[in-house]
């Protein structure tokens, strides 16, 4: 909840300057302005109907898996590598937290070409996927493998905190009443680290909605098999700005659910 | 209750050494409870982290017959109780599901276990806080809930590292009586690191003093209680204790002597100082005494509340303390313990 300012020191101190007052009123209008005219164009009354079209039902639907397969793909292989990183001790483990961290800054498209490097046809291991009967790019499995790379850091990142807050004080305790580290980790790190998992799923969920650099060009932009919402959107801009818009809508619509999920966590002022 | 799960108990035998930070050998027989205490970082807590397992060491630890170190076992295969020094309960399991689990890691089925725990919550008298987190008991009760979950899968060696600490002075006192109960029904080996000289007069059997990182004495609590080797213990039983050599001699404060003026004739004990504190202590009034002279020592002294008020001993006076030799206990380091 945000605390309103005390108003004898708003009164004590006097009015906010305007050098101040101005570009804070610029950086607002910069941000909700955008966003108010989406709202205001978007064409309502054909809304539904729009949401009912072929390439639009097949796109929500694409966004839905492989956003859903990037949540479970993280907490599947994320929390284990969150718990590595945040009690095991190892040779390289600052580097490899380094590693982590690289896609939250890394340009989207530039991890598609990194994907593509590695997985794709002459890729690094592509031809061993395909000797084994494997061939990722422009499938969904490579659209979720794309998700997943750029979603990843957040949800482990966002878990290693949460372990590393709760402490080795409860391991040493739980190793002291004779648990094993399995148990240790599914009795007591996993419960108390679950307001971080939580976090990292939403935020790993979020990147994952919006994901486009990375997916278009490892995965393509194939109706029915790699075209999700951010890529139909970028197609359909060119030729019908108000189906566009339509779709645009959907996704802020989802974001400002997300916000509203997390606002608890984030947006409460200290 | 001598007998366990894995057969007779017949207590602990270690020498532990840990490199720069404890070097102590000790021997209790099964039942019985060690005290163990000394100054802040003497390596009371390390001495009882090696007996866990929890750091570093070389030496042997054995327990009831069963090598703990050779071939080592890691923390979980040592059937031992840690009561930890901060508040250790899983803050999102209920005091119940707590005391529950060591029984549940080592196999014990869920219903069964939680039997066992109710069991031992019912004998500390919070059977009615089972179902509550952590977060909603008082200091005294989450104490009672650690010390409940270390006993209650019957550990080899019970380890409690300051029970007492961050406890209102009262329900200290009353967890302490509990505790004392608890420690005569149990039958294997408990160590106890407190500050507080009550702890090891009245919970147990013996007293091991642990100054830098060494055994500096060990004995029956009387024993150590009238014969205090280290300036801690004596500080802590409230005694005098001058080291000469090997020889020690201790007296009471309240055979001290305090005047202002540099008193008359050669007594042999005399001192003389600023007074580095001045409180209460039963009806009279104790000093210490920051005493100057070849080997600086603080020295306690009491005096009467109306010599107090006359003399006008307050902090920074200076003053001369004497002794009479008759008044003077005079012993020698017993170091065959």
């Amino acid at each position: 909840m945000s605390r309103r300012s005390d108003p004898t020191t708003r009164q004590t101190l006097g009015r906010p300057p305007a050098v101040l007052v101005v570009p804070a009123a610029l950086a607002a209008a910069l941000l909700v302005l955008p966003l108010v005219a989406l709202v205001l164009d978007t064409p309502w009354s054909t809304f539904l109907d729009q949401l009912g079209s072929q390439p639009v039902r097949e796109a929500l639907r694409l966004t839905a898996v492989a956003s859903g397969a990037t949540v479970v793909a993280c907490l599947v292989l994320g929390t284990p590598l969150a718990w590595l990183l945040a009690r095991v001790d190892f040779r390289g483990r600052a580097v490899l937290r380094a590693a982590v961290a690289v896609p939250l800054v890394l340009p989207p498209v530039v991890a598609g070409v990194a994907l593509v490097t590695a997985l794709g046809r002459n890729g690094l291991v592509g031809p061993l996927l395909r000797e084994g009967g494997i061939t990722l790019p422009y499938t969904t499995g490579a659209v979720v493998i794309a998700h997943t790379f750029v979603s990843m850091p957040f949800y482990v990142l966002s878990v290693e905190g949460a372990m590393r807050s709760s402490g080795e004080r409860f391991d040493v305790v739980a190793a002291s009443l004779g648990a094993t580290r399995w148990t240790t980790f599914r009795r007591v790190t996993l419960p108390l680290a679950m307001p971080g998992i939580l976090a990292g799923s939403v935020l790993a969920w979020a990147r994952s909605l919006g994901e486009f650099g990375a997916t278009i060009t490892f995965a393509g932009n194939y109706p029915g098999t790699t075209q999700t919402m951010p890529s139909l959107i970028y197609t359909t801009l060119q030729g019908d700005p108000a189906l566009a818009r339509t779709l645009s809508m959907i996704l802020l619509l989802a974001s400002v659910a997300i916000l509203a999920a997390l606002r608890n966590r984030w947006l409460t002022t200290p | 209750m001598t007998e366990t799960r894995n057969g007779t108990r017949t207590g602990l035998d270690a020498s532990i050494r840990v490199p720069d930070r404890l070097e102590a050998t000790l021997q209790a027989p099964p039942g019985s409870v060690v005290a163990v205490i000394g100054p802040n970082g003497a390596g009371k807590t390390t001495l009882l982290r090696a007996l866990a397992g929890l750091v570093e060491m070389t030496g042997h630890v054995t327990v009831d017959g069963e090598s703990w170190t050779d071939p080592p076992r890691l923390v979980r295969e040592r059937r031992l109780g840690f009561v930890f020094q901060d508040q250790s309960l899983f803050p999102h399991l209920t005091a119940l599901a707590n005391v529950a689990f060591g029984l549940q890691s080592r196999r014990t089925p869920r219903r069964a276990a939680e039997q066992v725990a109710q069991g031992w919550l019912d004998r500390f008298a919070i059977g009615h806080l089972a179902g509550r987190k952590p977060g909603e008991l008082s200091g005294g009760q989450a104490q009672r809930v650690a010390i409940a979950r270390a006993l209650a899968s019957d550990p080899q060696l019970l380890l409690l590292d300051e029970p007492f600490a961050g406890l209102d002075v009262g329900v200290a006192t009353s967890l302490r009586i509990e505790l004392a109960r608890h420690l005569a029904d149990y039958g294997g080996v408990s160590l106890l690191v407190t500050h507080d000289a009550i702890d090891a007069l009245t919970l147990a059997d013996r007293v091991l003093v642990v100054d830098e990182g060494r055994v500096a004495q060990s004995g029956s609590p009387q024993e150590v209680a009238a014969r205090p080797l280290t300036e801690h213990v004596a500080r802590l039983v409230g005694l005098n204790v001058i080291r000469d050599g090997e020889t020690y001699r201790s007296f009471t404060p309240s055979s001290v002597t305090v005047s202002v003026h540099r008193p008359e004739g050669s007594a042999r004990h005399q001192w003389h100082g600023p007074i580095a504190s001045v409180a209460p202590h039963g009806d009279a009034v104790r000093l210490l005494v920051a005493a100057d002279g070849p080997v600086p020592r603080e020295l306690l002294a009491d005096v009467t509340p109306g010599a107090a008020t006359e003399l006008g001993l307050t902090p920074g006076r200076d003053v001369w303390l004497s002794v009479k030799e008759t008044a003077v206990q005079t012993y020698a380091a017993d170091r065959s313990r």
